[in-house]
């Protein structure tokens, strides 16, 4: 299988389709392997650019971060992926829920899969959460200039325990109505207006038909879409702020930099 | 700078007209010296791929946990008819597990309200900028505040008849005794590890351990009316 010159290879027929005049029109940079075209890639593109077109290559090594923040990502994109589907198969109705959840276990092609995917996920990305504050936490990676994307970060991991907590009374049996009525009676014991707050998490005085309704609409409107609008932020601020090991977010660096300023001021005069 | 200047400067700010811009060069200014001198790595293709590849591995893992183990469903929700024990999700075992032992209002509004509270202002508040050892400056003074702490949130534990989390608080506080007689100077890797501790890896420490282990034991230790039971004893 000598590879003559009027062969092309698949990176050469790769290049040539982005070349075309459609390939350019929709992908704003063009071909091209250079650091420019590279960067531009980054830069150019509306979701790619919240990141930084360069980082720092300490932030590769696996201790680093342990992959914690892409994996939430990941789950999070299983979720979605996996949660249209199930809205397909589900009416937020009493206790047509239930009938469509047992549907998707027995009737559905790949129901079961689907849910069972939906589930786990869900418990791995509040797990994944968690993990990755504390990894933060160790690092040290909320010291200034950072410290708001970990305010932002609280604030993600609150909307996803309420993603999960709203998820669990969709599928409308023992389990998801009990545990849902143990922790809204939470909301109860808030002083003065626990009572009111309880009323209208539930849209009644008890889980029913319209806190299941309330519940699905959180859970597939309002809150994936909270969600999404911090994370962009959460991305966008790493950029922003710096990135990964920012300068000046490490006390040693932060000891180093203030020794080397005065060092070569010393030198200057 | 005595010599007059050909021109004025001052700040225009109809919004209606393009600005002009000039730059002012001062005499003394130097070119700046960039600090930092790190080793860069492109994001495309470098991180793009690592990151594509971790979610890819967590895919599969997803998956095949999927196709190893059903989600739970139970019967149709019944208001008549209360489980026992009726728990949370898992998450919020560590919380129920406080509802035991102290009033809602406590364990179900203060507690996880202090809690986001204090997990808000960490980057604010300086104790958690500093990174030296807690026992490294004024060591005695320290140990003493310390010795006050532990004891009074040991002996409020104690009175509650809380258990659960008094174990990981005292073993908390004799791991932090070994850091308060331990020095950077220690032949010990170990003791050397622990004195470098600042203040804010000890109480975010303490807490993880409160965190899981009260979440481990809501969730696997607990049976009819919130009773201990053994997860082998099944329910």
């Amino acid at each position: 299988m000598a590879k003559t010159d009027s062969s092309k290879t698949m990176d050469q027929y790769f290049e040539d389709l982005q070349q075309t005049r459609v390939w350019r029109s929709i992908f704003r940079s063009g071909p091209g392997s250079s650091t420019l075209k590279r960067a531009l890639a980054i830069q150019q593109n509306v979701f790619l650019h919240l990141f930084s077109t360069k980082v720092r290559v300490r932030v590769l090594s696996f201790s680093a971060t342990w992959y914690l923040g892409t994996l939430t990502l990941g789950t999070f994109l299983v979720l979605v992926a996996t949660g249209i589907p199930l809205m397909l198969y589900y009416h937020p109705s009493v206790p047509q829920a239930y009938a469509d959840t047992k549907d998707l276990q027995f009737v559905v092609s790949s129901g079961m899969f689907l849910r069972n995917l939906h589930r786990w996920s869900a418990h791995a990305m509040v797990f994944l959460v968690f993990a990755h504050m504390f990894k933060v936490f160790y690092r040290g990676a909320y010291r200034t200039p950072r410290e708001f994307n970990w305010v932002i970060g609280v604030i993600l991991l609150l909307i996803t325990l309420l993603l999960s907590y709203t998820g669990y009374l969709l599928p409308w049996d023992q389990l998801a109505y009990w545990a849902i009525t143990v922790g809204s009676n939470i909301a109860s014991a808030v002083p003065l207006i626990g009572n009111k707050i309880h009323f209208l998490l539930l849209g009644g005085n008890a889980v029913n038909a319209n806190a299941l309704l309330r519940f699905y609409v959180l859970h597939c409107m309002i809150l994936p879409l909270t969600a999404m609008f911090f994370v962009a932020i959460h991305f966008w601020r790493i950029r922003k702020d710096g990135g990964l090991y920012s300068h000046g977010s490490e006390p040693a660096t932060m000891k180093a930099a203030t020794a080397n300023v005065a060092a070569a001021a010393k030198e200057a005069r | 700078m005595a010599d007059s200047k050909d021109f004025v400067a001052g700040v225009d700010s109809n919004a209606k007209k393009s600005p002009r811009r000039i730059v002012f060069i001062t005499r003394r200014t130097s070119a700046q010296v960039k600090a930092e001198t790190e080793d860069q790595i492109q994001t495309f293709p470098e991180v793009l791929f690592r990151a594509a590849v971790a979610i890819e591995v967590l895919a599969v893992v997803l998956v095949w946990i999927s196709l190893m183990f059903n989600a739970p469903l139970e019967g149709l929700a019944d208001p008549s008819h209360t489980p026992n024990p009726a728990k949370a999700p898992w998450y919020f075992l560590g919380l129920q597990e406080m509802l035991h032992y102290f009033p809602p209002v406590v364990a179900g509004v203060l507690v996880p309200g202090l809690v986001v509270m204090a997990l808000i202002v960490i980057p604010y508040f300086k104790v958690n900028i500093e990174a030296d050892g807690l026992f490294l400056k004024d060591r005695e003074k320290r140990q003493r505040i310390f010795y006050v702490v532990a004891a009074t949130l040991s002996i409020f534990l104690l009175v509650f008849k809380v258990y659960v989390a008094l174990a990981p608080t005292l073993i908390m506080a004799g791991v932090m005794l070994v850091a308060a007689y331990s020095c950077p100077q220690s032949t010990s890797a170990f003791r050397r590890y622990l004195a470098a501790r600042p203040l804010s890896y000890w109480v975010m420490t303490w807490f993880l351990f409160e965190l899981v282990l009260l979440t481990a034991i809501g969730t696997f230790f607990r049976g009819p009316g919130w009773s201990w039971i053994w997860p082998w004893q099944g329910s």
